[in-house]
């Protein structure tokens, strides 16, 4: 791991004075052994160059060193010419220069020179006084043996944004040399608030390359690797990361933190994970065979609601988001030809179904203000007028009231909508607010407010962006958007007398917009590398998973706790077959791959066979009659392929980019409950998402509210960032769950506030200050066959 | 500007943590005025942080000229040969500092820390002070107690892989938020002389070492007339005497304040990046949380050391 540098030829300028007797125990000490002879016969051997050639190291004193008495700190000072020079007081004065042809040849000289101290009689010092010769050497580096493992490093940082700038500058700072970044991503004005190297002139560039250049400016002499890429690109396969000593994760999504987890586990390099939401933030580590790595645990799943929650029977505000922005908005500007449950779930009691193909379109003769007017009376209205006509629904339910345009606004103002002239120049700034004079996005419109933007946004994405309808989806960074899906979603819940919501409010539930600070940030990253640190010193056993808690659990606000060891389970580290339930004489081989393959086993390049032949895969370079046959394959029914998936068929379907082998055994079902198994397929063997709870972004109430269980909320997984992938209906959210076996034994209730209360608490015997916590209660993922 | 309402630019630029503690919160953090004095690698980590979260203005006061060491721990300053240019620590940490974030007001204050009076307190919420003496520690803080507001008053340091923060926040009430109800909380804070007085023995039992270690070193460095940090492996022997001493005084068994401990205190007095942006965060959270009167805040020391990697809370306060 470790790796010195050949050593530079070193000059004791002053000879006569350094006669210290040299033993091999001090050498053993502080140079590991290393080639003390090495040093010794370059010296004699280059004895006779010019010093101005050669970079030197000069040492004055008049007094012999007393071998057994301490040293005091050195002064170091930078002097002219790229010299460098180490003052020593105690126990006499003396000074030790070193020159080299540039600073940094000074630097690494002095460097080299502390780690080659049996020549010296710094082989004498204490190891502490030794770190503080090595800290002299301008790098803050706790110690010698910490200093050549991140000097010699080569990391790979994935993400450059809330924690990855963070964590780009701290490792600077620390002394790593080598860094590579990873990040796909661009700058945005949000991103502003904690990613620290970014600058308002930055917006729209690469993170990547902004944050290594911002690096640079302050420590330009290391060497800082940037790719503008998606980590998951086939260049970035198990051999590019072979190079790497260790892998840090400053990532937003679930999907890229898997693709990282098991090319690290394919190329055998160590992996730092982390995450930060709000004031909660956690750092775990990974190693091939000794700890879990990141898939061992199941992960939270994106919350999704059932069908019918989501149609006919919202009771939150989150349920009116979805609605309008994956039903409603799609349906209005996105592909027209996709399913889409608006109509027929709402209309599945009754009548005109028929009638609802055309309902969406815009008719010929009609103006947009006309069309406008007809959805608006369709979806509040009518739509909600037919579904109370259900009165089973309603019996344990309030009834919703249908909104027409004529009760939610006046005559006057339908008459506005009606003369507002829509290519007007004020409309340019294309923000249905700016437009109506809507101003702080914090304010909670009313039900006409809500409609009236409703109008002007639908108007303006009609008259302003018609080249993009039928083909938009939904973006958080997009305003009209937001605006469009606010005032739907307000229309809606003011229909089923939920609370209405601002634009702020409502672009975080739309957008899955994740909290974050920088605070958090900078510390998550502070302990990302102390980590990286250990695990490049080989101190396995040092390392911690650490969890960053809002509210003190056992007076800790950082809480250490020991890795756990892999799962013996687990699919991806551990090559334990899945089972699969699936109706073999309905479920197409598309269904397989995308409902399994792609989504939950995460796989980008998927292969899939079954016995030795081949069903399918993906890759640029295959033959066209195999693509042709592949996709011929993936309509057929799985008992109807040319090798024949039925119950007891064992499939292999493996990720050649991630090395990932997984083994499938299939069990042919019949039925499959529609609501709760709506893919009609029922994996096991992988880690379940734990159920996620219902969107709470309150934040003030978020993560350890619950006063009895605070690390219990230390969320498993967890965004740094502002996007992540959404299921088509769902809103992904952080877990209050979280992993059972968090939950165990760490619950002390918050004591900090109520004193009297705090003394009446027994301190817990088993808190001493060598005892870490440990947590067992794992939970454990289906049984596999 | 009345500051009655966030700007769009401030509304489009604070999205994320408004999201996190709210617009009146945000608001709060844009009216306070914050002071920093001593500006090592921990400080500056905590400065950054609360230019970032947008406080009203921010006064930087570091005399000492740049050094290659506050180079090597500061990602403040671009790396020059000329070490700045002659100017001071303060000066350049601000130029950076304002590129942050050009909503927040960060200026300089040149004079030594102890020449400030009391009515120069005034004109702050928060006053930070850094890699000071004990007496200076004491004598800021009293000033700050003299106010009729309320100042909020920390210190932080960091050596070797260890750090402290000690939080006074005086009387302070503030709305927590427990499960569905708001409960009415007062703390009251010890001032740092009253704290450090505290005899160890009436403290909780398992009060974190570091606490004990951290007095030891603070004593020698005030008895030996020492600048902070200003310790070597030489002084081992007679800190360990002091620990002795002290011990005694406090009928305290020595093995709370473990030698080892003491040692990489003493003779690694450096701020080690990892852990400045660990102290530097839970600073600035701190800070955050004391002006926009949302969050518990932490009474009354904090600890961090990376050898177990525990954050500790430890409440040093009379009953």
């Amino acid at each position: 791991m470790t790796t010195i540098r050949p050593p530079p030829v070193v000059k004791l300028a002053d000879g006569g004075t350094h006669t210290t007797d040299v033993t091999e125990a001090s050498a053993k000490d502080h140079t590991k052994g290393w080639r003390r002879n090495n040093l010794l016969s370059s010296e004699r051997e280059r004895d006779d160059m010019s010093p101005e050639r050669t970079p030197s190291v000069e040492w004055t004193t008049d007094q012999q060193f007393q071998t057994n008495s301490y040293y005091g700190s050195p002064t170091f000072r930078s002097m002219d010419r790229h010299e460098l020079e180490l003052r020593f007081k105690r126990p006499k004065s003396h000074t030790i220069r070193f020159r080299g042809k540039t600073k940094n040849e000074s630097r690494d000289l002095l460097a080299l020179f502390l780690q080659l101290s049996p020549i010296h009689p710094f082989s004498r010092l204490s190891h502490t006084q030794f770190i503080i010769l090595q800290q002299s050497s301008s790098v803050s580096m706790a110690s010698g043996q910490q200093l050549s493992s991140i000097k010699g490093a080569k990391v790979l940082m994935v993400g450059a944004g809330g924690i990855g700038c963070e964590l780009l500058k701290t490792l600077a700072l620390s002394g790593f040399e080598d860094i590579h970044i990873i990040d796909m991503d661009t700058i945005e004005v949000s991103n502003l608030n904690r990613q620290f190297l970014f600058r308002q002139s930055h917006v729209g560039q690469s993170k990547a390359k902004v944050a290594r250049d911002a690096v640079l400016r302050f420590r330009p002499q290391i060497s800082i690797t940037p790719y503008h890429a998606n980590v998951k690109d086939t260049n970035f396969n198990v051999d590019f990361f072979k190079q790497f000593s260790v892998v840090l994760n400053g990532l937003d999504n679930l999907d890229a933190r898997r693709h990282v987890n098991r090319l690290c586990l394919a190329a055998d390099v160590p992996l730092v994970e982390s995450g930060t939401t709000g004031f909660l933030g956690q750092v775990t580590v990974h190693i091939k065979g000794r700890t879990e790595c990141y898939e061992c645990q199941p992960k939270p799943a994106p919350k999704t609601y059932p069908v019918c929650t989501i149609t006919s029977t919202p009771s939150k505000f989150v349920h009116c988001i979805v609605w309008a922005k994956d039903l409603l908005f799609a349906k209005l500007f996105g592909d027209k030809n996709q399913d889409n449950d608006l109509n027929v779930r709402s209309n599945d009691t009754t009548t005109s179904s028929d009638h609802s193909e055309d309902i969406f379109e815009l008719g010929p003769d009609e103006d947009i203000q006309q069309y406008a007017n007809r959805i608006y009376d369709h979806v509040f209205g009518h739509n909600i007028q037919t579904a109370l006509s259900n009165e089973e629904t309603w019996k344990n339910r309030n009834k919703p009231r249908p909104i027409y345009v004529k009760d939610a606004l006046s005559d006057e103002s339908i008459q506005q909508n009606g003369n507002a002239d829509v290519s007007n120049d004020s409309l340019s700034s294309l923000s249905a607010m700016a437009y109506l004079g809507l101003k702080n996005p914090q304010d909670i419109w009313s039900l006409k407010e809500s409609s009236r933007v409703f109008f002007a946004a639908l108007k303006l994405f009609f008259s302003k962006r018609q080249k993009e309808i039928g083909n938009l989806t939904f973006d958080k960074d997009d305003p009209l958007a937001v605006e469009f899906v606010t005032a739907a979603a307000n229309i809606r819940a003011a229909s089923f007398n939920i609370p209405l919501h601002s634009l702020f409010e409502a672009k975080g539930i739309a957008g899955n917009i994740v909290h974050a600070v920088a605070t958090t940030n900078a510390i998550i990253a502070g302990l990302i590398v102390i980590e990286a640190i250990k695990v490049l010193q080989n101190d396995a056993k040092n390392c911690r998973m650490t969890y960053c808690l809002q509210h003190p659990s056992r007076k800790m606000l950082l809480m250490p706790v020991e890795p756990f060891e892999p799962n013996k389970s687990c699919y991806v580290c551990s090559e334990t077959p899945l089972l699969l339930e699936v109706n073999t004489h309905r479920a197409k081989l598309r269904d397989l791959v995308e409902k399994v393959v792609t989504s939950k086993l995460g796989m980008s390049l998927p292969l899939i066979t079954h016995g030795s032949s081949l069903l399918y895969e993906v890759g640029d370079d295959l033959e066209e009659d195999m693509v042709a046959n592949y996709e011929a394959n993936l309509e057929k029914v799985l008992s109807e392929l040319p090798y024949a998936i039925t119950g007891g068929t064992i499939i292999t379907v493996e990720d050649l980019q991630q090395e990932l082998v997984c083994n499938i055994n299939i069990k042919h079902r019949e039925e499959f409950d529609e609501e709760k198994e709506p893919d009609e397929m029922v994996l096991h063997g992988w880690t379940t998402p734990t159920p996620a709870v219902e969107n709470n972004k309150d934040a003030t109430d978020n993560n350890g509210a619950s006063t009895s269980s605070t690390s219990k909320s230390a969320p498993n997984d967890m965004e740094d960032d502002d996007e992540l992938s959404i299921l088509e209906t769902g809103i992904e959210t952080i877990p209050a769950g979280g992993k059972k076996r968090k939950s165990s034994d760490v619950s002390t209730p918050e004591t900090l506030i109520d004193e009297k209360r705090a003394k009446k608490i027994p301190e817990q015997p088993e808190n001493d200050d060598d005892v870490i916590v440990m947590l067992d209660d794992r939970n454990d993922p289906v049984v596999t066959l | 500007m009345t500051g009655a309402e966030l700007t769009e630019q401030e509304t489009a630029l604070y999205d994320r943590q408004i999201r996190v503690w709210g617009v009146d919160a945000q608001r709060r953090l844009s009216k306070s005025h914050v002071f920093v004095s001593g500006l090592k690698g921990t400080a500056v980590e905590f400065c950054k942080n609360i230019v970032l979260a947008g406080v009203g203005s921010l006064t930087l006061n570091d005399d000492n000229p740049v050094t290659e060491e506050a180079l090597a721990a500061n990602f403040l300053i671009p790396f020059d040969e000329n070490m700045g240019g002659g100017g001071s620590l303060a000066e350049l940490c601000c130029d950076s500092l304002k590129d942050f974030n050009p909503m927040v007001h960060v200026s300089v204050e040149k004079g030594d820390l102890s020449s400030f009076d009391v009515n120069f307190f005034e004109k702050f919420d928060v006053v930070v002070i850094s890699c000071c003496s004990l007496a200076a520690k004491k004598s800021v803080n009293e000033k700050c107690r003299k106010l009729s507001k309320r100042v909020a008053f920390y210190t932080v340091d960091c050596r070797d892989s260890c750090g402290e923060i000690f939080v006074d926040l005086q009387k302070y009430a503030y709305a927590k938020e427990k499960a569905d109800e708001t409960v009415e909380c007062l703390l009251q804070y010890p001032s740092y002389e009253e704290a450090i007085a505290i005899p160890w023995r009436s403290l909780p039992k398992r009060v974190s070492k570091l606490y004990f270690a951290m007095r030891v070193v603070e004593r020698f460095e005030d008895v030996e007339r020492r600048k902070p940090g200003e310790t070597s492996i030489s002084d081992l022997p007679n800190v360990l005497k002091l620990r002795n001493e002290l011990c005694l005084a406090h009928s305290l068994n020595e093995s709370q304040i473990p030698d080892s401990l003491l040692e990489r205190l003493v003779v690694s007095t450096k701020e080690f990046p990892p852990i400045s942006a660990v102290l530097g965060g839970i600073l600035g959270q701190e800070v955050i949380k004391a002006i926009s009167g949302k969050g518990d805040p932490l009474k009354n020391f904090f600890f961090f050391d990376s050898v177990d990697g525990k954050g500790l809370i430890e409440d040093i306060s009379t009953p």
